[in-house]
């Protein structure tokens, strides 16, 4: 099976600023795949690459087996695109943009789209320049989510909706990737980004940092661990791979490196565990890791 | 918290958005009148000339519509400045709008507004802010032009009047444009309201002149533009009048405070309509979508050449009363005859219009740049849809367009004046094609601004700098006796003089390839280039 996404040292400048500095993306065919950075890290640029409005200054990209600069236009009939910040014209209603944007990619599935406009609780009637930023987004997402695109490129696409929408949005997508579509996920909420993607690539700077399953992912970070004791231990600070370790008498709280797990458990098992919490790493944690590098290293 | 709070801020920040074009308007049009009135002195420096050249003006109503009469053939002034006087005092109100629908409905309906009015900034601040700018500009252009006029060696009070007059009118329909902008929700209708109230103000003017003084001269004082003819720069100076345009621009001004006192930020007065749930079959393709963002311009353009058409085919008969008296009429005869002189008008007319239809297309092909900055072509380009597919749609409107002003203004022209002068199947096809003709030049101008689009979208709004320059061309380069070389530089100068002078093919060809040129340049550099 081939790559829906694939991209290796992606690099793009604007005059002197250097967007993306060698960004590697591998998405596969029917997978979620979550598309993670700060602000300003080079996500919404890849994505315009991908989608052949900016020409790469150097590396190699490919979508859907095609050249996103080259083959705009038999590229375009596969996939669906939910901008960030999604404008709309201000005379025309929301059922006008989402009609126009499904002939526009060839073609909608009117029962779907009656249907998504009802789960997302949009009145259509309305004019552009009337909507909240949550509804132009639901405008932009129900075009989308209605096509029949092969996949589906959403760039933040819910940093508008409220909660409730919100959990619409993430058994819509659920139900895209069920029926075999593919999906890039741009987001900020990591919480979104855990409950949806079968694997995640995280950017900082135009450079992908980490990649790969959530899984494996975790597996390369610290599990949390908050124990009380039988009796004091010793020498676990020293342990190799542990990390922020807090010693308050039987108590302890500590983090580990996920592979050292095994020696950290034994020494306290050693010790007598009487009750144990582990927790294993969120996003959140994997994100902030790498964030905080970034500011480290600012600094 | 203060009302006005943060007002002096918002100002500076409006000054700091527009640094490079409210100087650009200052001084084309200090230019205008200074350079008008250098080059009108050499040609009336006789005070013979100058009664020669009142006359014939103030008897020829459609030199009277268009501009008004010459007040005072007596005084240099009054005679170098009348042709500024009219069409470019209504330029003045025109910026005056824009800017103000610019920095108040404009932020608003951007959102900018909001932005800085969650910062310490007052209900009252940003309606505050737009209007001492606009103000400030035009305060700027008259101390300038007064400047310039006085050091022309003009009466000093007769500058002065004559300056506060563009003044005036600057800030009446900065006034008017105040509140057009708390009524509807978008810029663009918000400046189409004001642009069609000066629209109107204009024509009230235009039938009070026409008449001379046995015309309905009371309808001057229904039109901004008729106070300000009252003030008589040069020829007089009636200060009082100018009580009239502040006290009209004051109650403009309170009532869109009160009407900003009253509603929410971002929503207009008048209702927002519920639009169709579903798109009609037309809005399928580019072209569809193209059509629904720029019918409503391209009927409101239609429905101003209709009017100026009706105008000027009404008063070209009476252009043969011009000229007066026995001996002007052998002179006349001479020169080629009645006919002669109405085909000079038809031709002075025509290339009037074909300015106006190139202002239509600039307009036109500029919406594929806000549309690209605005991030709505994101979402078309991110389809099936290519880029020169999208560009198309609207540079078919830059084209079909003007033929469509033109071919109506030819059409009204020479319906009304064949059928006044009894003689429609003589007049019609002359005042029809003299009209067509100025078509290839329209789209040099169009292929400019789409050249400009694709290859240097960041200046695609000088192309408006362009046609300025072309009308200044055109206007004063023969009173300034330009090299030909210079001259040639505007595509209007290569337009074939019709219906008077024959018809040459080469130079319309020649436009049209250059037109064709610049298009296809535009397009493929579009294809190429990042999108912004």
């Amino acid at each position: 099976m081939t790559d829906a996404i694939s991209v290796s040292g992606l690099v793009k400048s604007f005059g002197r600023t250097r967007a993306l500095d060698g960004l590697d993306l591998t998405v596969q065919t029917g997978e979620v795949h979550g598309f993670l950075g700060p602000n300003g890290a080079g996500k919404s640029t890849t994505i315009r690459v991908l989608l052949g409005l900016l020409k790469a200054d150097a590396g190699e990209v490919s979508l859907l087996g095609g050249d996103p600069w080259r083959d705009v236009a038999t590229l375009h009939r596969r996939i669906a695109y939910v901008p960030g910040d999604v404008t709309l014209w201000p005379n025309l209603s929301g059922g006008e943009v989402i009609d126009l944007l499904g002939r526009l990619r060839g073609g909608q599935d009117a029962k779907r789209k009656a249907e998504l406009l009802k789960r997302f609780e949009l009145d259509p009637r309305k004019k552009g320049r009337a909507y909240s930023k949550g509804n132009r987004q639901k405008v932009a997402l129900i075009a989308a989510l209605a096509s029949d695109a092969e996949l589906l490129i959403l760039d933040e696409p819910t940093s508008g909706l409220d909660p409730l929408m919100e959990e619409v949005f993430q058994r819509c997508v659920q139900e895209e990737r069920d029926s075999g579509r593919t999906v890039l996920l741009s987001s900020h909420i990591l919480s979104e980004v855990e409950a949806l993607c079968d694997r995640v690539s995280i950017i900082r700077k135009g450079r992908t940092v980490e990649s790969g399953s959530l899984a494996d992912l975790r597996h390369l970070t610290r599990t949390s661990i908050s124990v009380e004791l039988a009796n004091p231990p010793n020498g676990l600070a020293d342990l190799p791979g542990v990390h922020n370790a807090k010693i308050e008498g039987r108590r302890v709280s500590l983090e580990v490196d996920t592979p050292k797990l095994d020696g950290v458990l034994a020494r306290l098992t050693e010790a007598g565990v009487r009750s144990l919490i582990s927790r294993p790493p969120t996003l959140e944690e994997l994100f902030l890791r790498h964030y905080e590098d970034e500011t480290a290293a600012a600094e | 918290m203060n009302a006005l709070a943060g007002t002096g801020l918002l100002t500076k920040l409006a000054f700091r958005r527009d640094r490079v074009a409210v100087p650009f308007w200052i001084y084309l049009f200090a230019v205008t009148a200074i350079g008008t009135a250098y080059s009108s002195r050499a040609a009336f420096d006789t005070l013979h000339k100058r009664v020669d050249f009142a006359a014939s003006v103030n008897k020829n109503p459609s030199m009277l519509a268009l501009y008004g009469p010459v007040q005072d053939a007596a005084s240099v002034g009054s005679v170098s400045l009348w042709k500024v006087g009219g069409v470019a005092s209504a330029f003045v109100g025109v910026v005056a709008l824009l800017l103000t629908v610019r920095h108040t409905r404009g932020d608003e309906e951007s959102g900018r507004l909001e932005l800085v009015s969650a910062g310490v900034v007052g209900r009252y601040a940003a309606l505050t802010a737009g209007l001492i700018t606009v103000v400030t500009t035009n305060l700027v252009l008259a101390v300038l032009v007064t400047i310039g006029l006085v050091a022309l060696g003009l009466p000093a009070a007769g500058s002065i009047a004559f300056a506060l007059g563009w003044f005036a009118v600057g800030l009446v329909f900065a006034a008017v444009a105040a509140v057009t902008a708390q009524l509807t929700t978008t810029s663009r209708t918000a400046s189409g309201l004001a642009i069609a109230f000066l629209g109107l103000c204009y024509l009230i003017r235009a039938g009070g002149d026409a008449g001379g003084h046995d015309g309905p001269t009371w309808l001057l004082w229904l039109s901004p533009f008729g106070w300000v003819s009252h003030l008589r720069p040069y020829a007089g100076d009636d200060w009082w009048v100018l009580l009239i345009p502040v006290v009209f621009s004051a109650v403009c001004v309170a009532a869109a405070f009160a009407l900003v006192g009253r509603r929410d930020i971002g929503a207009g007065l008048l209702p927002d309509r519920l639009g169709p749930a579903e798109a009609g079959a037309g809005l399928a393709g580019p072209l569809g979508l193209a059509w629904r963002l720029q019918r409503g311009s391209l009927l409101a353009w239609a429905a101003g050449f209709v009017v100026y058409g009706a105008a000027i085919g009404g008063v070209t008969a009476n252009v043969e009363d011009m000229v007066g008296g026995k001996s002007g009429r052998d002179v006349l005869e001479k020169l080629g005859g009645g006919q002669a002189m109405v085909d000079a008008f038809t031709n002075v007319a025509m290339s009037l219009m074909a300015l106006f239809a190139s202002a239509y297309a600039v307009q036109a092909v500029l919406r594929l740049r806000s549309e690209e900055t605005g991030r709505l072509a994101e979402p078309i380009l991110a389809t099936k849809v290519g880029r020169a597919g999208w560009a198309a749609g609207h540079v078919l409107f830059a084209v079909v367009g003007p033929a469509v002003l033109m071919a109506l203004e030819g059409v009204i022209v020479g319906l009304v004046h064949g059928l006044r002068s009894h003689d429609l199947g003589g007049q019609f096809p002359r005042i029809f094609w003299s009209a067509i003709v100025q078509l290839p030049a329209v789209w040099v101008l169009a292929g400019i601004t789409v050249a400009l689009f694709g290859l240097a979208p960041r200046l695609a709004a000088a192309a408006w700098g362009l046609l300025g320059l072309f009308l200044l061309l055109g206007e004063l380069g023969p009173l300034l006796k330009l090299k030909q070389w210079a001259m040639d530089l505007s595509p209007y100068t290569h337009v074939p003089k019709l219906p008077g002078a024959p018809m040459r093919t080469m130079p319309v060809v020649g436009l049209v390839v250059v037109a064709g040129l610049l298009t296809a340049a535009g397009l493929a550099g579009f294809r190429r280039r990042d999108l912004s």
